[in-house]
Protein backbone atom coordinates (compact mmCIF):
# COMPACT_ATOMS: atom_id res chain seq x y z
CA UNK A 1 0.00 0.00 0.00
CA UNK A 2 1.37 3.55 -1.13
CA UNK A 3 0.74 5.87 1.47
CA UNK A 4 1.00 9.99 1.89
CA UNK A 5 4.28 9.82 3.15
CA UNK A 6 5.49 7.67 0.00
CA UNK A 7 3.91 9.63 -2.63
CA UNK A 8 5.66 12.94 -0.58
CA UNK A 9 8.68 11.54 -0.85
CA UNK A 10 8.66 11.00 -4.68
CA UNK A 11 7.41 14.48 -5.55
CA UNK A 12 9.92 15.56 -3.04
CA UNK A 13 12.67 14.16 -4.87
CA UNK A 14 11.32 15.48 -8.36
CA UNK A 15 10.53 18.89 -7.07
CA UNK A 16 12.06 21.53 -9.76
CA UNK A 17 13.43 18.65 -12.15
CA UNK A 18 10.69 20.24 -14.89
CA UNK A 19 10.10 22.98 -16.96
CA UNK A 20 6.99 25.48 -16.48
CA UNK A 21 4.24 22.98 -17.71
CA UNK A 22 3.70 19.55 -16.10
CA UNK A 23 6.28 16.70 -16.75
CA UNK A 24 4.17 14.27 -18.51
CA UNK A 25 6.46 11.34 -17.26
CA UNK A 26 5.14 12.07 -13.45
CA UNK A 27 4.75 8.98 -11.41
CA UNK A 28 3.22 10.39 -8.11
CA UNK A 29 0.09 10.89 -10.30
CA UNK A 30 -0.05 7.27 -10.74
CA UNK A 31 -2.21 6.51 -13.39
CA UNK A 32 0.43 8.52 -15.31
CA UNK A 33 2.74 5.83 -15.73
CA UNK A 34 1.31 3.97 -18.85
CA UNK A 35 -0.02 6.66 -20.51
CA UNK A 36 2.91 9.62 -21.05
CA UNK A 37 4.82 9.48 -23.90
CA UNK A 38 7.97 8.02 -23.54
CA UNK A 39 9.32 10.06 -26.54
CA UNK A 40 10.21 13.61 -26.67
CA UNK A 41 7.63 15.73 -28.45
CA UNK A 42 8.13 15.95 -31.84
CA UNK A 43 8.52 20.19 -32.81
CA UNK A 44 6.89 21.03 -35.91
CA UNK A 45 5.99 24.67 -36.92
CA UNK A 46 1.94 25.36 -37.57
CA UNK A 47 0.41 25.34 -40.80
CA UNK A 48 -3.06 25.29 -42.25
CA UNK A 49 -5.55 24.86 -39.52
CA UNK A 50 -3.21 24.81 -36.61
CA UNK A 51 -2.58 28.19 -37.38
CA UNK A 52 -6.45 29.13 -36.32
CA UNK A 53 -8.60 28.22 -33.42
CA UNK A 54 -12.12 27.07 -34.29
CA UNK A 55 -14.85 29.85 -33.65
CA UNK A 56 -17.81 30.34 -31.27
CA UNK A 57 -20.45 32.38 -30.96
CA UNK A 58 -23.63 33.64 -29.13
CA UNK A 59 -25.66 30.92 -30.65
CA UNK A 60 -23.45 27.98 -29.36
CA UNK A 61 -24.24 28.78 -25.59
CA UNK A 62 -27.31 30.82 -23.29
CA UNK A 63 -25.36 33.79 -20.81
CA UNK A 64 -26.94 31.98 -18.45
CA UNK A 65 -24.76 28.71 -18.87
CA UNK A 66 -22.32 30.87 -16.85
CA UNK A 67 -24.54 30.48 -13.72
CA UNK A 68 -23.86 27.07 -12.38
CA UNK A 69 -26.19 28.79 -9.45
CA UNK A 70 -29.56 28.98 -11.07
CA UNK A 71 -29.34 25.47 -13.73
CA UNK A 72 -31.78 24.04 -11.51
CA UNK A 73 -35.11 25.06 -9.40
CA UNK A 74 -33.31 26.17 -6.26
CA UNK A 75 -30.72 27.56 -4.81
CA UNK A 76 -27.07 25.17 -4.65
CA UNK A 77 -25.89 24.47 -0.61
CA UNK A 78 -22.31 26.27 -0.41
CA UNK A 79 -20.44 29.14 -0.33
CA UNK A 80 -21.74 31.06 -3.48
CA UNK A 81 -18.64 32.37 -5.55
CA UNK A 82 -17.70 34.46 -8.66
CA UNK A 83 -14.89 33.44 -10.44
CA UNK A 84 -13.85 36.13 -13.18
CA UNK A 85 -10.32 36.96 -14.85
CA UNK A 86 -9.22 37.78 -18.46
CA UNK A 87 -7.55 35.37 -21.42
CA UNK A 88 -4.34 36.61 -22.82
CA UNK A 89 -2.25 34.81 -25.58
CA UNK A 90 1.66 34.83 -24.58
CA UNK A 91 2.18 38.16 -26.20
CA UNK A 92 -0.35 40.01 -24.29
CA UNK A 93 -3.38 40.01 -26.38
CA UNK A 94 -7.37 39.18 -25.19
CA UNK A 95 -8.76 36.84 -26.25
CA UNK A 96 -11.64 37.95 -27.32
CA UNK A 97 -15.36 35.78 -27.85
CA UNK A 98 -13.23 32.49 -26.77
CA UNK A 99 -14.78 29.88 -25.35
CA UNK A 100 -14.26 28.88 -22.00
CA UNK A 101 -15.98 25.56 -20.51
CA UNK A 102 -15.32 24.28 -15.99
CA UNK A 103 -16.57 21.70 -14.31
CA UNK A 104 -16.50 21.14 -10.92
CA UNK A 105 -17.31 18.79 -7.39
CA UNK A 106 -19.84 20.22 -5.33
CA UNK A 107 -19.79 21.52 -2.07
CA UNK A 108 -19.34 18.66 -0.31
CA UNK A 109 -16.70 17.20 -2.88
CA UNK A 110 -18.89 15.38 -5.26
CA UNK A 111 -18.83 15.02 -9.00
CA UNK A 112 -22.56 14.96 -10.83
CA UNK A 113 -20.75 11.84 -12.69
CA UNK A 114 -21.60 8.69 -12.22
CA UNK A 115 -17.93 7.52 -11.82
CA UNK A 116 -17.63 9.30 -8.70
CA UNK A 117 -18.30 6.94 -5.83
CA UNK A 118 -17.48 9.63 -2.83
CA UNK A 119 -19.89 8.87 -0.18
CA UNK A 120 -20.27 13.25 0.42
CA UNK A 121 -24.03 13.95 -0.79
CA UNK A 122 -24.85 14.85 -4.28
CA UNK A 123 -26.47 18.49 -4.46
CA UNK A 124 -29.85 17.96 -6.11
CA UNK A 125 -29.89 21.97 -7.01
CA UNK A 126 -25.81 21.43 -8.44
CA UNK A 127 -24.76 19.93 -11.38
CA UNK A 128 -21.45 21.83 -11.65
CA UNK A 129 -20.59 22.60 -15.49
CA UNK A 130 -20.91 26.07 -17.44
CA UNK A 131 -19.91 27.57 -20.23
CA UNK A 132 -19.46 31.10 -21.43
CA UNK A 133 -17.42 33.12 -24.16
CA UNK A 134 -15.28 35.75 -23.28
CA UNK A 135 -15.86 39.91 -23.65
CA UNK A 136 -14.28 42.22 -26.34
CA UNK A 137 -11.43 42.48 -23.64
CA UNK A 138 -11.08 38.71 -23.11
CA UNK A 139 -13.04 38.81 -19.52
CA UNK A 140 -14.87 35.70 -18.38
CA UNK A 141 -17.25 35.13 -15.33
CA UNK A 142 -18.91 32.52 -13.89
CA UNK A 143 -21.29 32.44 -10.82
CA UNK A 144 -20.95 29.32 -8.87
CA UNK A 145 -20.28 27.94 -5.42
CA UNK A 146 -16.87 26.87 -3.81
CA UNK A 147 -16.07 23.24 -4.42
CA UNK A 148 -15.16 20.65 -1.70
CA UNK A 149 -11.77 18.71 -1.13
CA UNK A 150 -12.33 15.06 -2.54
CA UNK A 151 -10.55 11.98 -1.67
CA UNK A 152 -9.37 9.77 -4.49
CA UNK A 153 -7.51 6.60 -4.52
CA UNK A 154 -4.04 7.57 -5.83
CA UNK A 155 -3.00 6.37 -2.41
CA UNK A 156 -4.09 5.58 1.25
CA UNK A 157 -5.82 8.55 2.42
CA UNK A 158 -5.56 10.93 -1.22
CA UNK A 159 -7.34 14.12 -1.29
CA UNK A 160 -7.31 16.84 -3.99
CA UNK A 161 -7.10 20.36 -2.71
CA UNK A 162 -10.48 22.13 -3.76
CA UNK A 163 -10.43 22.96 -7.75
CA UNK A 164 -12.10 24.00 -10.75
CA UNK A 165 -11.42 22.39 -14.28
CA UNK A 166 -10.94 24.91 -16.83
CA UNK A 167 -10.77 24.13 -20.54
CA UNK A 168 -9.66 26.90 -22.98
CA UNK A 169 -9.35 27.90 -26.35
CA UNK A 170 -6.66 30.68 -27.53
CA UNK A 171 -6.47 32.22 -31.60
CA UNK A 172 -4.64 29.04 -32.69
CA UNK A 173 -4.86 25.91 -32.53
CA UNK A 174 -1.81 25.74 -30.68
CA UNK A 175 -2.73 27.36 -27.47
CA UNK A 176 -5.22 24.60 -26.20
CA UNK A 177 -5.31 24.49 -22.59
CA UNK A 178 -7.05 22.51 -20.00
CA UNK A 179 -6.05 22.93 -16.40
CA UNK A 180 -7.30 23.25 -13.69
CA UNK A 181 -7.89 26.63 -10.91
CA UNK A 182 -6.96 26.04 -7.04
CA UNK A 183 -7.93 28.38 -4.06
CA UNK A 184 -5.45 30.37 -2.50
CA UNK A 185 -3.72 29.21 0.97
CA UNK A 186 -4.98 25.59 0.55
CA UNK A 187 -3.00 23.37 2.73
CA UNK A 188 -3.01 19.83 0.40
CA UNK A 189 -1.11 21.65 -2.00
CA UNK A 190 1.99 20.17 -1.36
CA UNK A 191 0.32 16.90 -1.13
CA UNK A 192 -1.08 16.43 -4.24
CA UNK A 193 0.87 14.98 -7.04
CA UNK A 194 -1.29 16.37 -9.62
CA UNK A 195 -0.91 19.96 -8.50
CA UNK A 196 2.88 19.13 -8.16
CA UNK A 197 2.92 17.89 -11.61
CA UNK A 198 4.11 20.84 -12.36
CA UNK A 199 7.39 21.42 -10.59
CA UNK A 200 8.36 24.93 -10.93
CA UNK A 201 7.08 26.39 -7.73
CA UNK A 202 6.66 29.72 -9.99
CA UNK A 203 4.65 28.17 -12.52
CA UNK A 204 2.72 26.34 -10.25
CA UNK A 205 1.47 29.12 -8.34
CA UNK A 206 -0.36 30.53 -11.87
CA UNK A 207 -2.87 27.96 -11.02
CA UNK A 208 -3.82 29.87 -7.64
CA UNK A 209 -6.81 32.50 -7.79
CA UNK A 210 -6.42 35.80 -5.70
CA UNK A 211 -9.17 36.40 -3.54
CA UNK A 212 -10.69 39.62 -4.65
CA UNK A 213 -12.96 42.37 -2.87
CA UNK A 214 -13.85 44.26 -5.43
CA UNK A 215 -15.02 41.06 -7.27
CA UNK A 216 -17.17 40.28 -4.12
CA UNK A 217 -20.69 41.10 -3.90
CA UNK A 218 -22.62 42.34 -0.93
CA UNK A 219 -24.63 39.73 0.88
CA UNK A 220 -24.25 37.74 -1.79
CA UNK A 221 -20.71 35.64 -3.08
CA UNK A 222 -17.12 36.10 -2.37
CA UNK A 223 -15.15 36.79 -5.34
CA UNK A 224 -11.66 35.53 -6.66
CA UNK A 225 -9.88 36.50 -9.77
CA UNK A 226 -8.10 33.98 -12.24
CA UNK A 227 -6.22 35.77 -14.83
CA UNK A 228 -4.77 33.30 -17.79
CA UNK A 229 -2.21 33.18 -19.68
CA UNK A 230 -2.27 31.11 -22.47
CA UNK A 231 0.94 30.59 -25.10
CA UNK A 232 2.23 33.00 -27.63
CA UNK A 233 0.28 33.16 -31.46
CA UNK A 234 1.98 32.11 -34.17
CA UNK A 235 0.04 33.90 -36.81
CA UNK A 236 1.31 37.32 -37.66
CA UNK A 237 -1.35 40.26 -36.97
CA UNK A 238 -1.10 40.89 -40.58
CA UNK A 239 -2.90 37.56 -41.25
CA UNK A 240 -5.70 38.37 -38.82
CA UNK A 241 -9.18 38.86 -40.52
CA UNK B 1 7.39 32.78 -19.03
CA UNK B 2 3.63 33.17 -17.37
CA UNK B 3 1.86 30.94 -19.34
CA UNK B 4 -0.68 28.86 -17.72
CA UNK B 5 0.44 24.79 -16.78
CA UNK B 6 -1.62 22.31 -18.15
CA UNK B 7 -3.68 20.12 -15.94
CA UNK B 8 -4.84 16.79 -16.16
CA UNK B 9 -8.56 16.90 -17.55
CA UNK B 10 -8.97 13.90 -14.77
CA UNK B 11 -12.00 10.94 -14.50
CA UNK B 12 -14.87 13.14 -14.38
CA UNK B 13 -14.31 15.76 -17.54
CA UNK B 14 -17.93 13.85 -19.26
CA UNK B 15 -19.46 16.46 -16.21
CA UNK B 16 -18.15 19.30 -18.67
CA UNK B 17 -16.84 18.88 -22.03
CA UNK B 18 -18.71 15.88 -24.43
CA UNK B 19 -21.81 17.70 -25.85
CA UNK B 20 -24.99 15.86 -28.06
CA UNK B 21 -23.52 15.76 -31.46
CA UNK B 22 -20.02 16.40 -30.78
CA UNK B 23 -18.64 13.92 -33.07
CA UNK B 24 -21.30 14.71 -35.84
CA UNK B 25 -19.26 17.68 -37.54
CA UNK B 26 -21.46 16.33 -40.67
CA UNK B 27 -24.82 14.02 -39.67
CA UNK B 28 -23.59 10.19 -40.22
CA UNK B 29 -25.08 9.41 -43.51
CA UNK B 30 -24.90 12.56 -44.78
CA UNK B 31 -23.21 12.11 -48.67
CA UNK B 32 -19.52 12.23 -48.84
CA UNK B 33 -19.70 11.58 -44.94
CA UNK B 34 -16.44 9.87 -43.70
CA UNK B 35 -15.78 7.88 -40.27
CA UNK B 36 -12.68 8.98 -39.00
CA UNK B 37 -12.28 6.13 -35.77
CA UNK B 38 -9.45 4.31 -34.13
CA UNK B 39 -8.65 3.54 -30.69
CA UNK B 40 -6.44 5.16 -27.87
CA UNK B 41 -4.29 2.40 -26.32
CA UNK B 42 -1.91 2.94 -23.16
CA UNK B 43 1.77 1.63 -22.87
CA UNK B 44 0.36 -1.94 -22.33
CA UNK B 45 -2.07 -1.93 -25.28
CA UNK B 46 -5.08 -1.58 -23.02
CA UNK B 47 -7.63 0.19 -24.42
CA UNK B 48 -8.39 4.07 -22.60
CA UNK B 49 -11.83 4.16 -22.01
CA UNK B 50 -11.59 7.88 -20.17
CA UNK B 51 -9.89 9.64 -22.90
CA UNK B 52 -11.33 12.91 -25.27
CA UNK B 53 -10.23 13.34 -28.64
CA UNK B 54 -10.66 16.52 -30.68
CA UNK B 55 -10.58 17.13 -34.32
CA UNK B 56 -10.59 20.41 -36.32
CA UNK B 57 -9.67 20.45 -40.11
CA UNK B 58 -10.32 22.54 -43.46
CA UNK B 59 -12.83 21.83 -45.31
CA UNK B 60 -12.97 19.49 -48.27
CA UNK B 61 -11.93 23.02 -50.25
CA UNK B 62 -8.86 23.08 -48.11
CA UNK B 63 -10.17 25.69 -46.50
CA UNK B 64 -10.03 27.13 -42.75
CA UNK B 65 -14.11 26.99 -41.60
CA UNK B 66 -14.81 30.28 -39.67
CA UNK B 67 -17.98 29.57 -38.84
CA UNK B 68 -19.49 29.00 -35.36
CA UNK B 69 -21.93 26.51 -34.67
CA UNK B 70 -20.30 23.69 -33.17
CA UNK B 71 -21.87 23.04 -29.57
CA UNK B 72 -25.17 23.41 -31.10
CA UNK B 73 -25.37 21.95 -34.83
CA UNK B 74 -27.45 22.93 -37.39
CA UNK B 75 -26.71 20.01 -39.34
CA UNK B 76 -25.87 22.25 -42.59
CA UNK B 77 -22.91 24.50 -41.25
CA UNK B 78 -19.48 22.75 -41.90
CA UNK B 79 -17.11 23.83 -38.61
CA UNK B 80 -14.60 21.84 -38.86
CA UNK B 81 -14.03 21.10 -35.09
CA UNK B 82 -15.55 18.41 -32.87
CA UNK B 83 -15.04 16.72 -29.84
CA UNK B 84 -15.61 12.67 -29.31
CA UNK B 85 -14.98 10.61 -25.94
CA UNK B 86 -13.68 7.53 -25.99
CA UNK B 87 -16.27 3.90 -25.00
CA UNK B 88 -15.26 1.35 -22.77
CA UNK B 89 -13.38 -0.24 -25.55
CA UNK B 90 -10.96 2.74 -26.04
CA UNK B 91 -12.60 3.91 -28.97
CA UNK B 92 -13.71 7.15 -30.44
CA UNK B 93 -14.98 8.07 -34.01
CA UNK B 94 -16.32 11.51 -35.81
CA UNK B 95 -18.70 11.46 -38.81
CA UNK B 96 -17.17 14.11 -41.18
CA UNK B 97 -15.96 15.64 -44.43
CA UNK B 98 -12.25 14.65 -46.04
CA UNK B 99 -10.30 17.86 -45.54
CA UNK B 100 -8.52 19.17 -49.00
CA UNK B 101 -5.02 20.81 -49.25
CA UNK B 102 -4.49 24.13 -47.61
CA UNK B 103 -2.14 24.36 -50.70
CA UNK B 104 -2.06 22.60 -53.87
CA UNK B 105 0.26 19.76 -54.01
CA UNK B 106 0.06 19.41 -49.74
CA UNK B 107 -0.85 16.53 -47.91
CA UNK B 108 -4.15 17.08 -46.52
CA UNK B 109 -4.71 16.40 -42.47
CA UNK B 110 -6.64 16.45 -39.20
CA UNK B 111 -5.43 18.29 -36.30
CA UNK B 112 -5.95 16.18 -33.12
CA UNK B 113 -5.89 16.67 -29.90
CA UNK B 114 -5.84 14.32 -27.17
CA UNK B 115 -6.94 14.87 -23.27
CA UNK B 116 -7.48 11.97 -20.89
CA UNK B 117 -6.96 10.75 -17.07
CA UNK B 118 -3.57 9.97 -16.67
CA UNK B 119 -2.56 12.87 -18.86
CA UNK B 120 -0.81 15.62 -17.19
CA UNK B 121 -1.17 17.44 -20.27
CA UNK B 122 -2.99 17.74 -23.45
CA UNK B 123 -1.34 16.06 -26.77
CA UNK B 124 -1.57 17.33 -30.18
CA UNK B 125 -1.02 15.50 -33.40
CA UNK B 126 -1.61 15.20 -37.26
CA UNK B 127 -3.65 12.58 -38.78
CA UNK B 128 -2.49 12.89 -42.04
CA UNK B 129 -4.68 10.86 -45.04
CA UNK B 130 -2.80 8.40 -47.00
CA UNK B 131 -1.36 9.89 -49.97
CA UNK B 132 2.06 10.83 -51.49
CA UNK B 133 2.80 14.39 -51.95
CA UNK B 134 6.04 15.50 -49.70
CA UNK B 135 5.59 16.87 -46.25
CA UNK B 136 7.88 18.37 -44.23
CA UNK B 137 6.82 16.81 -40.91
CA UNK B 138 6.50 12.87 -42.41
CA UNK B 139 9.93 13.56 -44.54
CA UNK B 140 11.77 14.07 -41.58
CA UNK B 141 10.72 11.13 -39.75
CA UNK B 142 11.86 7.31 -39.73
CA UNK B 143 8.95 5.06 -41.73
CA UNK B 144 8.36 3.28 -38.86
CA UNK B 145 7.75 6.84 -36.89
CA UNK B 146 6.08 8.43 -39.97
CA UNK B 147 3.44 5.22 -40.30
CA UNK B 148 1.73 6.47 -36.76
CA UNK B 149 0.61 9.87 -38.12
CA UNK B 150 -1.03 8.29 -41.60
CA UNK B 151 -4.84 7.01 -41.39
CA UNK B 152 -5.74 3.82 -43.06
CA UNK B 153 -8.65 4.00 -45.67
CA UNK B 154 -11.34 1.96 -45.07
CA UNK B 155 -14.10 1.48 -47.59
CA UNK B 156 -16.85 4.46 -45.41
CA UNK B 157 -13.87 6.27 -43.66
CA UNK B 158 -10.13 6.19 -42.23
CA UNK B 159 -8.79 4.33 -39.30
CA UNK B 160 -6.06 6.47 -36.80
CA UNK B 161 -5.78 4.94 -33.72
CA UNK B 162 -3.68 6.43 -30.88
CA UNK B 163 -0.58 4.93 -29.02
CA UNK B 164 0.09 7.31 -25.47
CA UNK B 165 2.86 4.90 -24.96
CA UNK B 166 5.40 2.38 -25.76
CA UNK B 167 5.55 -0.25 -29.75
CA UNK B 168 3.99 1.66 -31.93
CA UNK B 169 3.73 5.10 -30.04
CA UNK B 170 2.40 7.89 -31.64
CA UNK B 171 4.57 10.96 -32.81
CA UNK B 172 3.36 13.30 -30.61
CA UNK B 173 3.88 17.66 -31.68
CA UNK B 174 5.03 20.65 -30.06
CA UNK B 175 4.91 24.16 -31.57
CA UNK B 176 7.59 26.83 -31.42
CA UNK B 177 5.97 28.93 -29.23
CA UNK B 178 4.90 26.98 -26.62
CA UNK B 179 6.60 26.84 -22.97
CA UNK B 180 8.37 23.53 -22.73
Amino acid sequence: MTTQADIYREIDELRGSGGPQPRRDYPPYRSSVLRYPTRDLHQVDPEGVELWAPCFGAADIDDAEADLTIQRSGEPLGERIIVTGRVTDGDGRPVRHQLVEIWQANASGRYWHQRDQHPAPLDPNFIGAGRCLTDGDGVYTFRTVKPGAYPWRNHVNAWRPAHIHFSLFGTDFTQRLVTQMYFPGDPLFDLDPIYQSVTDPKARELLVAAYDHSVTTPERSLGYRWDIVLSGTHRTPLEES
Amino acid sequence: MSYAPGQTVGPFFHLGLPFEGGNLLVPAGYPDAVRLHGRVLDGEGTPVPDALIELWQAGPDGRVPRATGSIRRDGFTFTGWGRAQTDGDGHYWFSTLTPGPAEPGRRPFFAVTIFARGLTDRLFTRAYLPGSEPDGLLDGLEPERRATLITTREQRGLLFDIHLQGEGETVFLSYPRQAR
